[in-house]
């Protein structure tokens, strides 16, 4: 290092380069002497890790015998040659994503390229989060689980897979859902944070969780053939809730398990996200801070907006935000959003009196009775195409206004078939909307209307195990 | 005025499932200059066919819509107030949670 070079006769922006050039001359060298440390501890004890310590002092290459001028293993070097080949990453960002530890927040359709693509790429450590295990109707999406998985806990899934791809990167396992009593603790291990799950309350919770600690914080959400992406919390951005201060009515919250959504959408933006931390890891590029990418699946459009900055005011990361560790761990994010910390439904209308009211049982004697009646089935009609009750009529809620007259003559015709007074049944995915229908029904000339509790669902569970859930 | 207005998010659902709608829009009678704030009430009684509530609430859009004006948060460029100029576009996008 020639001393006499520096400050004498340098401008401000030639001093910046010099400092930079110093620091990654710094981080070489340190990074060597981790490496050299490695070699005198003993071996073969960082692999797998359920502790939950995603300690890295002893970076995380256990078979390494060699060094090389780069401070990367010859196996290293190999592995990610192509890496290594990029002038705009190369060595030292090689170097600083394997010293970087990554947590993914939720292993489903998001997290699975997330948590694939840190795997494979080389961070230090990696944290997966879930409380979850695999279903089949998952594996549509979440390509990191396998049908060997499902009844599994997701956690132990995707390390798994992660582990097949790349043995060297250190797992930790964290097989609970990640909450407020217990993010403070699990989320302070880590360099950043990706936000892979499924539902609102989770992702104030992350948002505050991350400001606390300062993380950065890659946050991503998939719906239908949309997707939306930016990075929070990084170098002077907004937090999630200076974007969103007050959360949306919950009835405005959609949900996968009830709206649907491609797999391949999820697998995009998950993509992304796993770019985004590794950029973040690795200093590499523009991070997506300050702006958001939107996605639209059905027309092929990406678009990046600029958002608003930190919010001065904001209640969290603000001026004068008084939110504290104590503060976040008893705020209960659930009543806050009124949303459940879940992708299930947990809504249980009880809208009608029980009078009003069969079970599928009940609807099965009346059926193999031969009793007369209708059964109209309120859901929308891309529901019924996927299964129905036979003989079933699809009138969708949203229609049922306007056709009022076809379910009297339908009750009419039956009656006339049988010479008896025909019953009105409403059966719906889960019991839900059928309130809702015999509800407007009994108030608009069908007194005796009823529906079956449980909807589908219980006609699935308790009736004909046949019949297809979804 | 000519302007471009996107919906997404879900919020298309409030527009018969339509995301983009091309459309003229006038300023109020005795003025020259057309707002947000005026355009918002627009969209209200011309495109929102169903569930106002999941779109507008109070005279702003209801918590958990973005809305970008030639791709930049509104809140950067004066929010209800913001003027709107001939050939802009405005995107409302609902705010995703799922995964």
């Amino acid at each position: 290092m020639d001393s006499k070079e520096i400050g004498g006769g340098l401008s401000g922006a030639d001093l910046l380069r010099e400092i930079e050039r110093l620091r990654a001359e710094k981080e070489e060298l340190e990074s060597r002497i981790h490496l050299l440390e490695a070699q005198i501890k003993p071996r073969g004890t960082a692999e797998k890790d359920k502790s939950g310590s995603c300690s890295l002092s002893s970076l995380s290459c256990p078979q390494m015998n060699g060094t090389t001028l780069s401070g990367l293993s010859p196996e290293m070097i190999h592995r990610y040659s192509r890496h290594l080949l990029l002038p705009d990453f190369g060595v030292e960002g090689q170097l600083k994503l394997s010293k970087s530890s990554i947590l993914v927040v939720g292993a489903g359709g998001l997290g699975s390229p997330v948590a694939m693509y840190l795997a494979a790429c080389g961070v230090g450590c990696l944290g997966i989060v879930d409380n979850d295990i695999v279903e089949l109707n998952n594996l549509h999406r979440q390509i990191i689980h396998t049908e060997a998985y499902v009844g599994q806990s997701k956690v132990k899934s995707a390390a798994s897979s992660c582990h097949a791809i790349n043995s060297s990167v250190k797992l930790v396992e964290h097989r609970e859902a990640l909450q407020a009593v217990n993010a403070l603790d699990i989320v302070s291990k880590y360099d950043i944070v990706v936000d892979a799950t499924d539902n609102l309350p989770s992702r104030y919770m992350i948002s505050d969780c991350c400001v606390l600690l300062d993380k950065p914080l890659v946050c991503g959400a998939a719906l239908g053939l949309e997707g939306q992406l930016t990075v929070y919390n990084y170098n002077g951005g907004p937090c999630y809730r200076c974007l969103f201060p007050t959360p949306p009515p919950s009835a405005a919250c959609q949900r996968c398990s009830d709206s649907g959504v491609l797999g391949v959408v999820p697998g995009v933006i998950g993509c992304l996200q796993a770019l985004e931390a590794i950029k973040v890891a690795s200093a590499v590029g523009e991070p997506l801070s300050g702006r958001m990418l939107l996605f639209d699946a059905l027309s092929s459009r990406t678009r990046t907006v600029k958002i608003r900055g930190r919010s001065p005011v904001c209640s969290i990361c603000g001026e004068n935000a008084a939110f504290t560790r104590e503060k976040f761990q008893s705020f209960d994010y659930e009543s806050f959003t009124q949303s459940p910390m879940s992708d299930r439904s947990s809504e249980k209308l009880n809208l009608i009196p029980e009078s009003s009211r069969i079970t599928s049982k009940e609807y099965n004697e009346i059926v193999n009775a031969g009793e007369p009646h209708i059964l109209v089935d309120v859901r929308p009609v891309h529901h019924f195409k996927i299964a129905a009750i036979p003989k079933s009529k699809n009138i969708p809620l949203s229609n049922l206004e306007d056709k009022l007259s076809t379910i009297d003559s339908a009750l009419k015709q039956a009656a006339q078939d049988s010479g008896k007074c025909a019953s009105l049944f409403v059966v719906c995915r889960r019991g839900n909307d059928s309130q809702r229908a015999v509800d407007y029904l009994s108030k608009n000339g069908f007194p005796l209307a009823k529906d079956i509790v449980g909807g589908l669902q219980s006609w699935s569970q308790f009736v004909d195990r046949t019949f297809p859930s979804y | 005025m000519h302007l471009t207005l996107e919906f997404g998010g879900g919020l298309e659902l409030l527009c018969q499932s339509t995301k983009i709608h091309s459309v003229d829009v006038k300023p109020k009678p005795g003025q020259d200059k057309l707002t947000m704030r005026d355009l918002l009430v627009w969209v209200k009684s011309n495109l929102i066919k169903e569930r106002p509530e999941m779109f507008i609430k109070g005279d702003s859009v209801r918590p958990g819509v973005l809305v970008l004006i030639n791709d930049c948060d509104w809140e950067l460029c004066g929010s209800l107030d913001t003027e709107l100029e001939e050939k802009d576009n405005v995107v409302f996008i609902s705010t995703l949670h799922g995964g």
